[in-house]
């Protein structure tokens, strides 16, 4: 067997990427923060941020393990130990095969994933979520959810030889998800709106206005969020390479063909081009292009890009036709926009960019490759939604999820954290140390 | 005495302030406010949610001046804020009984 010896470019291009997801959480804090009320800001940042240090330390006691571990020889989850990472610490990657890259640095990349993926769900439940709970159900989530399901999408097996042991159900199945669209984003999405329909409507939702009280700080988020997803996808081939350069201009121009899509849509429809349907559109374009990144032709990017902006935009009307309060849009914009781009790879999916790419139906591979990707779109979607729905009402059945009403009023700033975001007056607040 | 009370459009303060001051008004207080009058409100999209903003932010002036002058500054305040548009704010004015200036003690016209 030939010997695998490190590679330092690659090596150095997944650690630089490692950082830049790790910086789309706290993008995300600003990106959701900016969109709620003054009183609740800190509460909804919070749910980010915490999010970081739960799944951080669960997945290094086994989280790792059990959604990219081989032992077990499961399609369904990897293994299950509670041994860390420690033993690992001068392996390459095995993911269907030998990377010439430590298995750390491949552990680390992935923790980025699982730790973004719950703290995309946290704005379908703003304003009203009891924060106890809310790093419970992270833990819980991660646990039943996330890391079986990045076991179906992203392990590719241990590759010994010509045996591979331990492939994931949906890899196995051949199919196409690059960075995350099942996994990631209609994941997310689909258990965002269980815990919308658990949780419940915000008090006066639709009868009081619920305005995004800093639209530059929603900028902001959205900036970072771009800014790292450059690594989120480029960094998925694990490699500095070709296929990295691929993903990093299809993630660019999609990201700003959705930002022109979403603002179309709006110019038509309300007349106005806004700022939030910018950073709005940008996510989205971002969110779509996840999955097909390193399988489609730029052009074909383009295009995606440009539907998903423009659906997205029409599907944040879904919440009001069906009467749930996903507050900040996590369907509209990470379940419709996941299911976007994952179903594009079945049209625009080509062999000639991505030698391990399949040929979608515009390019004469018929729908086969659809298929595939309606498979795991479904799946994840049944599954997530589901599981989820299971955990939002256990918790809220013991502990309870839910604010009080008098505390969602007050605002959960407060009433949770103790804390307010902005001291706008320097009078107002004549307070002693005790 | 005559205690004035202008609601302004925000942009207008400066003028209305210069005008006073050339007008030989040394003193005045401003404060942010919001309302509505005939104008309502505007309307706000988000996400394609519409919301209606009921109040509108503005600007308060009060200027406490002799009631020999109350009239022409009254006069002042409304030509300096004017734009003729909807929303263009009111101006009264309310009788005052007493007045001192805290750091002399001095009462009335003096303490104006």
């Amino acid at each position: 067997m030939e010997e695998i010896v490190l590679n330092s470019g690659d090596t150095s291009w997944i650690l630089a990427s490692t950082a830049l997801v790790l910086l789309m959480t706290p993008g995300l804090a600003f990106f959701y923060g900016g969109m709620v009320r003054a009183k609740s800001v800190l509460n909804m940042m919070m749910m980010s941020m915490v999010t970081i240090g739960v799944v951080s330390v669960i997945w290094v006691i086994y989280g790792f393990e059990l959604a990219f571990g081989y032992k077990a020889n499961s399609p369904w989850y990897g293994n299950i130990s509670f041994s860390g990472l420690g033993g690992m610490v001068n392996d390459f990657t095995n993911n269907g095969g030998l990377y010439p890259i430590p298995v750390l640095v491949f552990a680390a990349f992935q923790l980025m994933f699982a730790i973004l993926t719950p703290a995309l769900i946290s704005g379908a439940i703003a304003d009203r979520t009891k924060f106890i709970s809310w790093g419970i159900f992270v833990a819980i989530w991660s646990t039943l959810v996330y890391f079986p399901v990045a076991h179906w999408v992203f392990a590719f097996g241990n590759k010994v030889g010509d045996t591979v042991t331990g492939t994931g159900y949906l890899a196995g199945k051949g199919v196409q998800d690059f960075a995350g669209g099942t996994a990631v984003h209609i994941n997310a999405g689909a258990a965002g709106l269980a815990l919308a329909i658990v949780l419940g409507k915000r008090v006066g939702w639709r009868k009081e206005a619920m305005r995004p009280h800093s639209l530059p700080l929603v900028m902001l988020g959205a900036g970072l969020l771009w800014f790292g997803w450059f690594g989120f996808n480029a960094g998925s081939a694990l490699a500095a390479n070709g296929t990295a350069a691929l993903a990093l201009i299809n993630t660019q121009v999609a990201a700003a063909g959705a930002l022109l899509g979403w603002l179309i849509v709006e110019k038509i429809r309300n007349g106005h081009a806004t700022s939030l349907g910018a950073a709005s559109g940008a996510v989205t374009g971002l969110v779509a292009i996840t999955p097909a990144c390193a399988f489609v032709a730029p052009w074909a990017a383009v295009v995606i890009g440009v539907l998903a902006g423009g659906i997205c935009a029409l599907a944040v009307s879904i919440k009001y036709a069906l009467n749930f309060d996903d507050s900040l849009d996590v369907v509209a914009v990470h379940l419709v926009g996941g299911i976007v781009g994952s179903l594009a790879i079945g049209l625009f999916g080509s062999s000639a960019v991505n030698s391990v790419g399949l040929d979608g139906l515009f390019y004469g591979g018929g729908t086969a490759l659809l298929g595939k990707q309606a498979l795991g779109v479904g799946l994840v979607l049944a599954y997530s939604f589901i599981a989820t729905l299971i955990i939002g009402f256990a918790i809220e059945k013991t502990i309870g999820f839910r604010v009080k009403k008098d505390a969602e009023v007050e605002g959960i700033d407060y009433t949770e954290h103790a804390e307010s975001a902005y001291e706008l007056t320097s009078s107002s607040r004549g307070g002693s140390l005790l | 005495m005559k205690l004035i009370t202008a609601i302004l459009k925000p942009f207008k303060l400066d003028e209305v302030k210069d005008a006073l001051q050339v007008a030989g008004v040394t003193g005045m207080t401003v404060s942010e406010a919001s309302g509505f009058g005939r104008q309502r409100g505007h309307t706000e999209v988000y996400r394609g949610a519409e919301y209606t903003v009921d109040l509108v932010p503005k600007v308060r002036l009060e200027v406490i001046v002799d009631d020999q002058d109350a009239a022409a500054i009254v006069d002042v305040i409304v030509k300096a804020a004017s734009t003729g548009a909807i929303g263009d704010g009111k101006v009264w004015t309310t009788p005052v009984d007493s007045i001192i200036r805290v750091r002399t003690g001095e009462r009335g016209s003096e303490a104006i």
